[in-house]
């Protein structure tokens, strides 16, 4: 490999060092008007009144509008959420009004004037509170239309998806199990916390062409979301993205590009910004799931895995967005990397009070994975194997079947055997439980493994085109964010192209005007499908610089091959023409000319996966697993229960790696959000109220006074399928990190430990009750 | 005491440049900055958690979320439109130290001015000054090893 491999700066180091690469909010046009949005001080409850004419007579004021303005539901999945509420509110935070006028300050002024009445309802606080018989329904689920066929609702319920795996019959095989175990496990909801809060920014000029600059991961949901609510022609809605600061699944969701399009609505229009505070981030906008979840584990004498029964309830809060797919990548993997015949899982998409959620990094799998991996470690226990070997000896591979009966091969699964005999060298294993004085250092493990979940028809293209001087332009529908996925895709179609990486320029900006469409940029897919995008469109290059080539070289093009910027002749490297000489079509000495450019273009589509059956989950929900074996080192001193983390450890078999260092990096950044997770990141809810909506109070971790130590290794098994053998990465370093923290605390307090975060409260509380027992 | 009624003209030296701006009282440096098109400050809480809107005054790191625009009259601000050629910025790109660029400003900033003050900083002076900032993307052992590299490089420039 030429350029697949190598480090290199990310194309857009130079700007971010220098502090010119902007990001939605450093957009400012003259005469831009701003929006701000007027919040719900209640959970739940009826909409009796809002009276707007006092904010009206604010000077500076443009427009007010409210949620009887535009009656509209949006939603990828299921369409139950406006934009702005009409009828009812359903969290504390959920826009009741906007305002739109000349500067911020003066819209956030005219908010606080917008007097609202509520008839307050009953809040539902808890999964369990929703499923009670005859709870108070937040919606009625029966009413709305389906963006996509694969959700379930349950008519007069809070269930806005259920998703069934039936595999086996877990149920009679554990009766015949020697060893279950069984655990109960509650992480709450949380915050993706990207440092750049959303921003977005929204005109309709005279013919109808509405431009939306939005701070997304989906600026093609976001342009087809607004098409067909508003019922605009797809030429006619243009989105673009400028640099993104940090996305983590929180920016796939749609919804302030919708209220910024309604603000410029009710303007007359006009251009206007509609930027997020920290606590409307946090409060208003889309956050993470809680997840409550009943884990039965079965195992034979021998110490196989035999059954799994496994129950998990999602607080996907007041709306639905995207939480009901997360409810069946859930499912879908819900067993973790094991061998398992015999599994049943329910895995329901609840609504409460709380804020509404959307994807997160890993989408869903570092909540299931905590359950699953909390309870292998008991189960271990329970029958006096070493939880490093069981895991070993349970791992799935090659030809065992997934939770919906996928057969696994060499290419569509990692190397997970690989990843743990290397994870083994990594860590001190055997001194596990050391303890001195009163402080014990313990190691915790995790298994992980992921898939995408993406549409089965989930889309990706490239366009390349030539420069006179030979530079090359690629332009995809990728959004960077942080993490790298641009620089990945310039190298390799440099690799294809066998040109020098320095002179491919790749769009920072996408604007679906003219940049072929990407799905939308999650689920670790872009090198993937982008990838084999480009590969096509350099081979459809390639092909055209032979044909003309073959004419300047009088053979065929078969006769030809290509190295260092030139087409040359098999045979005799010194009869050659230079891609300079071919791409803005041959001129012959004689003037005439043959040929124009030369474009390059790359589709791809995902192929070969099923809608998943609605009673058993068969079908095949992604290409390919990338899995991985990860441990943390923690210290715990019993005198006042205080522990630190020392070592983090993640082994992940990502095929050909095609940054190496910046990839590594990646991961860390999720192992360093699984430390967040598993110490500090939390909503604390009191009644539908979020209390914690600044980043005083909502923690997330910052540099230690004693550094802890990351380290990242990799397994190359390559997947012939994706591009030069690399496998689909990007959110997995998160996933087992809450786990692994979690088993080696729970090792060295000597406590289950079952829920997130973990304080020294957490562990005083629950030795305090053991005691009393004792 | 001068009191401020209403929009007023100040003078602000930033980046070594004297300009005149019309400000409001109540309004904070990190807006002033950004009006100004300085947009490498950033909004990243408005509440001087965060650290993205770091910038230096005199020399030292400030919050310019929390800070007046006219407490900053008369004194050297930094931004880092104007960190020129620090060797932090390249350390910062070839340890891999940022990811989605969002906080790397105010870290750049920070790590600038414990060059200034601090050139023999031990591990837990970096410590203590890298946690005035959060970045979400990376782990911070990227940042912890470019910023400890290029002090030590420093060092070594300045003993020969």
């Amino acid at each position: 490999m030429l350029y697949v491999g190598k480090d290199s700066d990310r194309i857009d180091a130079q700007d971010k060092v220098k502090g010119l690469a902007k990001y939605t909010d450093d957009i400012n046009y003259c005469g831009m008007l701003y929006a701000k949005l007027l919040l719900s001080s209640v959970a739940h409850a009826e909409i009796v009144s809002i009276n707007k004419d006092k904010a009206l007579k604010v000077d500076g004021i443009v427009s007010v509008v409210t949620g009887q303005d535009n009656m509209l539901c949006f939603g990828p999945c299921i369409q139950d959420r406006p934009p702005i509420a009409f009828g009812k509110v359903r969290y504390l935070g959920e826009p009741v009004a906007m305002v739109v006028a000349y500067d911020e300050q003066t819209a956030q002024k005219a908010c606080r004037l917008i007097e609202v009445e509520y008839r307050e309802l009953p809040i539902i606080n808890s999964t369990d509170d929703a499923l009670i018989d005859g709870a108070e329904l937040i919606h009625t689920v029966q009413d709305y239309d389906k963006t996509i066929t694969d959700v379930y609702p349950i008519d007069n319920t809070n269930i806005a998806s259920e998703v069934k795996i039936r595999k086996g019959n877990a149920l009679d095989e554990l009766k015949n199990c020697k060893f279950i175990a069984k655990g109960e496990y509650f992480l709450p909801q949380s915050d993706h916390i990207a440092m750049e809060t959303r921003s977005a920014i929204a005109e309709i000029k005279g013919d109808g062409q509405v431009t939306i600059i939005s701070a997304t991961q989906s600026p093609y949901e976001v342009k087809s979301q607004i098409c067909q609510k508003f019922k605009l022609q797809a030429t006619k809605v243009n989105v673009i993205v400028p640099q993104v600061g940090g996305a983590f699944g929180g920016k796939s969701a749609v919804q302030l590009e919708i209220l910024a399009y309604i603000a410029s609505l009710s303007a007359g229009g006009r251009m206007v910004k509609v930027t997020n505070t920290r606590e409307q981030d946090i409060l208003c906008s889309p956050g993470r799931i809680g997840l409550k979840a009943k884990v039965t584990l079965g195992a034979d004498a021998g110490g196989t895995l035999k059954a799994a029964h496994l129950i998990y309830h999602l607080d996907i809060g007041a709306y639905a967005d995207i939480s009901t797919k997360i409810a069946q990548a859930i499912a879908v993997d819900c067993t973790g990397p094991y061998k398992i015949d015999h599994v049943y899982c329910d895995s329901l998409a609840i609504y409460t009070n709380h804020p509404y959620t959307t994807a997160y990094r890993g989408f869903g799998h570092a909540s299931y994975t905590f359950c699953i991996e909390r309870t292998i470690d008991k189960l271990a226990n329970m029958m006096g194997i070493d939880a490093l070997e069981f895991r070993m000896k349970n791992l799935i591979s090659y030809g065992d079947y997934t939770p919906t009966q996928v057969k696994l091969n060499c290419n569509n699964i990692s190397n997970l055997p690989n990843c743990y005999d290397k994870l083994k060298s990594l860590i001190d294993w055997s001194l596990n439980n050391e303890v001195i004085g009163s402080k014990t250092k313990a190691w915790g493990i995790s298994s992980f493994w992921k898939t995408s979940n993406s549409p089965t028809n989930a889309v990706s293209g490239a366009l390349v085109t030539f420069n006179k001087d030979g530079s090359v332009n690629l332009n995809v529908g990728v959004v960077e964010f942080g993490q790298g996925a641009k620089t990945r895709l310039v190298k390799l179609l440099a690799e294809i192209l066998k040109i020098n990486p320095d002179k491919i320029t790749i769009n920072t900006e996408i604007d679906t005007k003219t940049s072929p469409e990407h799905w939308k940029t999650v689920a670790s897919l872009s090198t993937f499908m982008a990838g084999k995008a480009i590969i096509k469109a350099g081979e459809d290059i390639l092909k055209q610089l032979r044909e003309l080539a073959a004419i300047a070289l009088r053979c065929t093009p078969e006769d030809l091959d290509i190295e260092d910027e030139k087409v040359f002749v098999k045979y005799n490297k010194d009869f050659f023409i230079s891609y300079k000489d071919l791409i803005h079509g041959l001129k012959f000495e004689d003037g005439t000319n043959i040929g124009g450019q030369i474009l390059g273009r790359g589709a791809y589509g995902m192929n070969h996966l099923t809608v998943l059956a609605k009673d058993s989950g068969k079908g095949k929900p992604g290409a390919e697993w990338t899995c991985g074996a990860q441990a943390v080192l923690i210290e715990y001193d019993s005198k006042d229960h205080s522990f630190r983390p020392l070592k983090v450890v993640t082994v992940l078999d990502a095929g050909a790696l095609i940054s190496p260092a910046m990839d590594r990096g990646v991961i860390k950044g999720g192992m360093s959000m699984g430390l967040g997770l598993a110490m500090h990141e939390s909503f604390y809810c009191q009644n539908g109220r979020v209390e914690n909506t600044s980043l005083r109070t909502y923690k997330v971790r910052h540099k230690e006074d004693i550094d802890i130590e990351f380290i990242v290794d990799f397994a190359n098994t390559p997947n012939v399928e994706a591009p030069y053998g690399t496998r689909s990465f990007s959110e997995h370093g998160i996933i087992g990190i809450p786990a692994a923290f979690a088993n080696a605390l729970s090792r060295a307090a000597t406590v289950e430990l079952d829920t997130l975060p973990l304080t020294s409260q957490t562990i005083w509380q629950q030795k305090g009750e053991q005691d009393v027992t004792i | 005491m001068i009191e401020y009624n209403d929009y007023q003209k100040v003078y602000l030296n930033i980046n070594g440049e004297n300009r005149s701006v019309i400000i409001k009282p109540a309004q904070t440096l990190l807006d002033v900055l950004r009006s100004l098109g300085l947009t490498g400050a950033k909004k990243g809480c408005e509440n001087g958690d965060c650290g993205s809107c770091t910038v230096l005054i005199n020399s030292y790191p400030i919050k310019s979320c929390l800070t007046l625009a006219l407490e900053a009259v008369g004194k050297q601000i930094l931004t880092i439109e104007g960190l020129k050629n620090s060797p932090f910025q390249q350390a910062f790109v070839s340890h891999n130290a940022f990811q989605c660029g969002y906080c790397t400003p105010g870290f750049l900033l920070v790590c600038h001015s414990l060059s200034i003050h601090y050139p023999n900083a031990d591990d837990q002076t970096i410590a203590h000054w890298l946690q005035s900032n959060i970045c979400r993307c990376t782990c911070y052992q990227e940042i912890t090893n470019a910023v400890k590299c290029k002090l030590k490089d420093i060092l070594q420039t300045k003993k020969a």
